[in-house]
């Protein structure tokens, strides 16, 4: 299969000497929905304002679908579409003009950017606001812009930079079906967030990144299944008066009618179930307690803590 | 589509974002420069003009025209061009550019010719109200043009690596303040340099607007202090300096990546 994006031990040190990429080398197939998480200063937006040439890399090297960014520009930058972390268009032009503008860079006539402009922005309901001027729209519906201005020249590859941050929960999932639909078209997505259950519901490959190197690089399913514990909240039918003893589930009483328990990979939810109908217990509900990709992430965040903080301490 | 028509398109697509974006605010783009040279006109040469008398062999108000002109129009190419490319800086949307194929050249084409037309429409607009004060003559139509044009694209070409460096809006306007200003005033606007003591004529040899706005004037009155194949090198060199090191600021990134 064909790769769309590909990071060869790509390396960035800015000009104060901070090094925001230790030579990250990363591969997504073409089709994908990828995630790029890592915590705030990580190097994610330093990687892609790379990929994007907002960016001047130190050393390494970018291909897009198979283009090099240092030997043709043009064609890998064809191929690429960028919704950045913040708003980054004229706030003084229409909504219309915005999309129609962004085609005709890529040399696209206003006779075919004119019915894009008008598909995705009344996929994006933005259609009946396309005369107004953009300062004029709602944080949601900026964001939407965004979007609909990096699909008018139809790439191959989006790279989504915190799409949904500051965006309501119903805009959210509406983003999400879009983004899904068009993964699904064969758009290529690769997608930054800090709302780990949007990555988690969202994307099949993953990748973190930490004080600019890759840190954990595979696909969803394999990460997740390196959780071998989760902790599950139960709401009870009926006030318990104490707590019974689960044997191998230990269980947490957060108030009367509801418990929190531990559940190791080894044991499965059947066997928690039979225990709990044993002692006459009655669950109504169930929830994980945080999202399974939020514990991994944080723990592997921590982890990569305590290698840098063992490595200093063995230096001095 | 052929990679040149590709091209082209996005020349356009600038060209026309720049010209709605000055015609969409008219009124502090186009009528201050008319107000202003009515202003000039009206009293440097019809109220204190009648009492100067002739300069070069021409009333003082048909003189003075030309150069007014020509101030407009290198006021309007260079300010058109630094404030939208330091605005696109700023509101961060040169990044639609960046992110684009079209290549640098086509950016800086784009933004220049968008200044050399704001350039034009100010000159067009100072000429039809210096109709109301004289008869307006030209005596070589081409060579006026040509001039015109030039000009307005050698300033259009200073206001973008202006707006490449500038990092605030203080640095938008230093430029045209403290050096353009002055050396437009002493380059012949408003008087002939055959005027000037002989050490201030020779310094104002050095002023290179001084030659755009003697080519302008031979445009419209066939008289001149300079030597107008003089001008015309000047100017063409200046434009192809100033082209080769803006490029090459794209092309480094400066002031647009990091």
């Amino acid at each position: 299969m064909t790769t769309a994006l590909e990071l060869r031990d790509l390396r960035k040190t800015y000009a104060n000497g901070l090094e925001a990429l230790k030579g990250v080398s990363l591969s997504v197939r073409e089709g994908d929905f990828f995630a790029l998480l890592g915590p705030n200063g990580a190097g994610k937006s330093t990687a892609i304002g790379i990929v994007c040439s907002l960016v001047n890399k130190s050393g390494g090297s970018v291909h897009i679908f198979g283009h090099d960014l240092d030997g043709d520009l043009a064609a890998a930058k064809r191929h690429l579409g960028l919704v950045p972390q913040e708003f980054n268009f004229n706030v003084w032009e229409p909504v219309e003009e915005i999309l129609v503008n962004q085609a005709g860079y890529y040399g696209i006539p206003a006779s075919e950017a004119v019915p894009r402009a008008e598909r995705y922005l009344k996929q994006l309901g933005l259609w009946d606001k396309r005369h107004g001027m953009a300062r004029d729209l709602s944080g949601g519906m900026k964001r939407r812009l965004m979007i609909a201005r990096a699909l008018v020249h139809e790439p191959r590859l989006l790279i989504l930079d915190e799409p949904t941050a500051g965006v309501d929960i119903e805009l959210r999932r509406s983003m999400w079906r879009f983004l899904r639909e068009l993964n699904a078209q064969g758009t290529t997505i690769i997608l930054t967030t800090h709302y780990l259950e949007e990555a988690e519901s969202l994307c099949r490959n993953i990748a973190i990144i930490d004080h600019g190197q890759i840190v954990e690089d595979s696909d969803m399913k394999s990460l997740l299944n390196k959780l071998n514990l989760q902790t599950l909240i139960l709401d009870l039918a009926e006030p318990l008066a104490a707590l019974p003893d689960l044997g191998h589930f230990p269980l947490r009483g957060v108030d009367a009618q509801t418990l929190e328990v531990d559940v190791s990979r080894e044991h499965d939810l059947n066997a928690l179930f039979a225990a709990l109908d044993r002692h006459g217990l009655r669950v109504v509900s169930l929830r994980n307690k945080s999202n399974r990709l939020e514990e991994l992430f944080v723990r592997l965040i921590e982890e990569g803590k305590l290698r840098g903080h063992g490595a200093a301490g063995g230096g001095a | 589509m052929s990679r040149l028509a590709r091209y082209r398109v996005a020349f356009w697509t600038i060209l026309v974002k720049e010209v709605r974006r000055y015609l969409r605010i008219w009124v502090q783009t186009v009528v201050p420069a008319a107000i202003s040279t009515a202003l000039y006109f009206l009293i440097f040469g019809q109220l204190i003009g009648s009492r100067i008398g002739d300069m070069d062999g021409h009333r003082y108000i048909d003189f003075i025209v030309p150069g007014v002109i020509m101030m407009a129009i290198i006021n309007n190419a260079y300010s058109n061009v630094v404030s939208s490319f330091f605005s696109a800086k700023f509101q961060r949307h040169v990044e639609e550019m960046l992110v684009s194929p079209m290549p640098n050249a086509v950016i800086l084409l784009g933004f220049v010719s968008g200044g050399v037309a704001r350039g034009l429409t100010v000159g067009v607009a100072v000429t039809l109200v210096s109709t109301l004060f004289i008869d307006l003559q030209v005596h070589h139509l081409g060579l006026t043009l040509a001039v015109a044009v030039l000009t307005a694209t050698l300033f259009a070409l200073g206001g973008f690596i202006n707006g490449v460096y500038a990092k605030s809006f203080d640095d938008i306007s230093i430029i045209p303040t403290f050096v353009l200003t002055p050396l437009i005033y002493l380059g012949g606007v408003f008087y002939s340099i055959e005027l000037l003591p002989e050490f201030w004529h020779g310094v104002s040899l050095f002023n290179p607007i001084l030659y755009m706005i003697n080519a302008f004037r031979y445009g419209f009155l066939g008289v001149a202090d300079i030597a107008i194949g003089t001008a015309f090198s000047i100017i063409g060199l200046f434009i192809v300096g100033l082209y080769l090191f803006a490029l090459w600021l794209l092309e480094r990134g400066v002031g647009t990546r990091s």
